[in-house]
């Protein structure tokens, strides 16, 4: 090993370009395995080089989640497209109440792709996943023509211990039911929109990108079997993820506008481009349905962590054949927030 | 945001709720039409309609430029795209706007269409100049608010000498469609156009001015009130038409008096009338054809002109003869009594000039509002959360 490094001249990391023969299985792709992912990611599992990572886990309940990103731009306010991979895969596992062991990461990299790039994601990975304690143990490199991809897309794996006695999903969600929501709403998808191209507006707001099992695990400790259900409301928003729960438990929401935060800045920029906050995406948010005589205490141990500092009861779950999620708006009267139709936005997670 | 909050006071809109209540107690209807696309939103949106005695009504009116465009104008968008040279720069909310057929330009786009969405004319026109191998042509719609801005850009155009840069005129104006509204063609026995007044539009006003509402105002005896997009603004138009039907008065009145003169503006006004001249008719989704209701642009301008320079005829496309849009365009029908609406016609797969945005009127009340079908049935949901 040590002979073939001196042989091989190390990567520029300064202004090369990953071309084709990075993902073709030879001395290359070792190459830019070695000194890009395992020298970021730095753990012994990785560094045995094996096709697959070993482990002993605890006797218990395992959950396992996986998720693609491809976000555009693939650096933002307050994160890229690495942190994100990390804390996404990290936030689903642990909307199951668990504790993240480890994480696997497959890229699929355009031809032409900045070296210098791939290694600040990279590090940013590593970063991530150094805070939030788990490693990155297995993975999976390959490359595709100029063209055939937008820079880089990343998808993680992830799998985590359930604490004994949780049983978290959807479909427990029951009428009476507290809805908890932790924090502000569509602060990452605005920062990554202030970022496009084309819209032309520059604000201070940083994505809310953030591993949560750490306010989880919080969570967990206070109310523990209470908890009925865990969701992050990524992509489609807080509106979405109610809506997913109502339909699949069967149940209708009635939440009220007035106790759901939205920035200031976020809620300029929806005005300006015809947009509704609930339909923003997060990326450092979740929500928690929980017995209601449970909710203030639930709020009470969230506030207490820096990630849900401005937890708050936004509303019930009802009884409702037609799954309904309701509002009473601020402004006195009362609508629907339905499900997103379309896609008007590119890609933000 | 502060300019903003101030127009969505709760504890403000409860107590001109209370004054309509109170004057609207005359045992009478009072069947309103908000015009605007705009007003139609944020009445669904704040959920005004619960904020209204049960005797004052809301009609949700055409002024949504994406839902009045005929399919065949969607059809030859279509075409234009599906030309290797062209790049076809549109509103977001126009590529899900059904066609003849079912095709949409989100399709067209998947198909290999380069159909790029943008937030301005001068977006189109930035990337004229930047990618001069390309036909770039921009799919203009919209009343009188979204025409100075196309009209700008025809004349930078012109200015530049930009070859590769040209219109697909859609645009419309507001006046002759609420007149079609108020006269219409034909209507089914026993019918009777119910609207009572207008909430006249807020944008389209601030550049046309109130004045092209005066003859409507006086030939059809209906008061218009020209209200802004903010919820405050919507309920307080609302007041001030009930208050003229109560006193038997058809006048043309402002309430969005911080933005909106009797004039309008001027500069805007003149840029248009440059750039544009009237069509002798155009066919409006939901209204049919209606005389000297959209705009063209001029010979002089002739070579920023889609039409022209791609030789575009375009094939009428009939609507679903089941859909009632033209019905509920009027008053005459509530969106709910259209066998069509959300059963084969929803937001997803809309058949129906209404259903295609969000500020149509189907869409609008099937998106926000579809609850009140069922709670005139039951006993609502309690609006406030006992915590």
């Amino acid at each position: 090993m040590n002979q073939q490094r001196l042989r091989t001249r190390r990567l520029d990391t300064r202004t090369g370009l990953v071309d084709l023969s990075h993902g073709a299985g030879g001395r290359a792709s070792a190459q830019l395995i070695r000194e890009i992912f395992v020298s970021a990611f730095d753990n012994q599992a990785l560094s045995r080089a094996d096709d697959q990572a070993a482990f002993d886990v605890p006797a218990g309940r395992m959950v396992m989640s996986t998720d693609g990103y491809v976000v555009s731009p693939l650096f933002f306010p307050g994160g890229d497209i690495g942190s994100l991979a990390v804390h996404g895969t990290i936030n689903d596992v642990a909307m199951a109440g668990a504790h993240p062991l480890h994480l696997a990461a497959g890229f699929i990299i355009e031809e032409g792709f900045a070296i210098a790039d791939l290694q600040r994601i990279a590090n940013s990975m590593a970063s991530a996943a150094r805070e939030a304690g788990i490693g990155i143990v297995t993975g999976d490199t390959k490359v595709v023509e100029r063209g055939h991809g937008d820079g880089v897309y990343i998808t993680t794996t992830g799998i985590g211990m359930v604490p004994q006695g949780l049983d978290l999903s959807a479909n427990r969600a029951s009428p009476g039911d507290h809805v908890v929501l932790s924090g502000s709403v569509g602060d990452h998808g605005v920062a990554i929109m202030s970022r496009r191209a084309n819209l032309g507006f520059e604000t201070e707001l940083l994505s809310d990108s953030a591993a949560l099992h750490g306010l989880v695990a919080d969570m967990v400790h206070a109310a523990g079997p209470a908890l009925r259900v865990m969701r992050d409301p990524t992509r489609g928003g807080l509106a979405s993820a109610l809506n997913e729960i109502a339909q699949t438990a069967g149940v209708g929401f009635l939440i009220e506008e007035q106790t759901i935060p939205v920035r200031p800045e976020v809620a300029a920029v929806c005005e300006l481009l015809g947009l509704d906050p609930l339909y923003v995406a997060n990326e450092g948010k979740l929500i928690a349905i929980v017995a209601r005589e449970w909710s203030a205490m639930l709020v009470s141990a969230m506030r207490a962590h820096p990630l849900g500092r401005d937890a708050a009861v936004i509303g019930e779950v009802i009884a409702d054949e037609q799954c309904f999620v309701q509002m009473a708006t601020s402004f006195g009267g009362g609508r629907i927030v339905d499900w997103l139709s379309g896609e008007q936005l590119p890609r933000i997670c | 945001m502060k300019h903003m909050d101030e127009y969505r006071r709760g504890p403000l809109a409860q107590n001109i709720a209370t004054q309509i209540a109170q004057e609207a107690a005359s045992g009478r209807q009072y069947q309103f039409m908000e015009f605007c696309g705009g007003h139609t939103h944020a009445i669904a949106r704040y959920g005004i309609e619960d904020l209204l005695p049960a005797n004052v009504q809301l009609v949700h009116g055409p002024g949504c430029p994406v839902c009045v465009l005929p399919a065949g104008r969607i059809d030859d968008a279509i075409k234009l795209a599906m030309r290797a040279e062209i790049t076809l720069c549109t509103y977001a909310d126009l590529m899900r706007v059904p066609a003849s057929g079912g095709a949409t330009l989100l399709r067209a786009s998947a198909a290999g269409a380069d159909i790029r969405m943008v937030y301005s004319t001068a977006d189109a026109l930035q990337i004229a100049e930047s990618e001069p191998d390309r036909e770039i042509v921009f799919l203009a719609i919209g009343f009188e608010t979204t025409t100075p801005p196309t009209a700008l850009a025809i004349r930078a155009a012109y200015r530049k000498g930009l070859g590769n840069f040209s219109v697909f005129c859609n645009h419309v104006l507001t006046p002759p469609a609420m007149r079609a509204i108020l006269s219409p063609p034909q209507l089914p026995d026993g019918a009777h156009i119910r609207v009572d007044g207008f909430i006249g539009p807020a944008h389209v006003s601030t550049i046309t001015g109130t004045r092209p509402y005066l003859g409507l105002a006086a030939e059809f005896r209906k008061p218009v009130v020209v209200a802004g997009f903010e919820p405050l603004d919507v309920v307080h138009a609302i007041l001030m038409l009930v208050r003229q039907v109560n006193e038997g008065r058809h006048d043309v009145a402002n309430q969005y008096t911080r933005f909106v003169t009797a004039t309008g503006n001027r500069i805007a006004q003149r840029e248009m009338a440059e750039v544009f001249e009237l069509r002798p008719s155009f066919e409006w989704r939901g209204l049919g054809e209606v005389p000297q209701s959209a705009l063209r642009i001029r010979r002089g301008y002739a070579a920023f002109d889609a039409e022209r320079r791609f030789a575009i005829t375009t094939i009428p496309a009939p609507d679903n003869p089941a859909c009632e849009c033209a019905t509920i365009l009027r008053g005459l029908k509530k969106p709910v009594e259209c066998k069509l609406f959300g059963t084969v016609c929803a937001p997803e797969t809309p058949m129906g000039s209404c259903m295609v945005s969000p500020e149509g009127a189907c869409a609008a009340h099937w998106t926000f509002g579809r609850f009140r079908d069922r709670a005139a049935m039951r006993k609502p949901a309690p609006a406030r959360l006992s915590a």
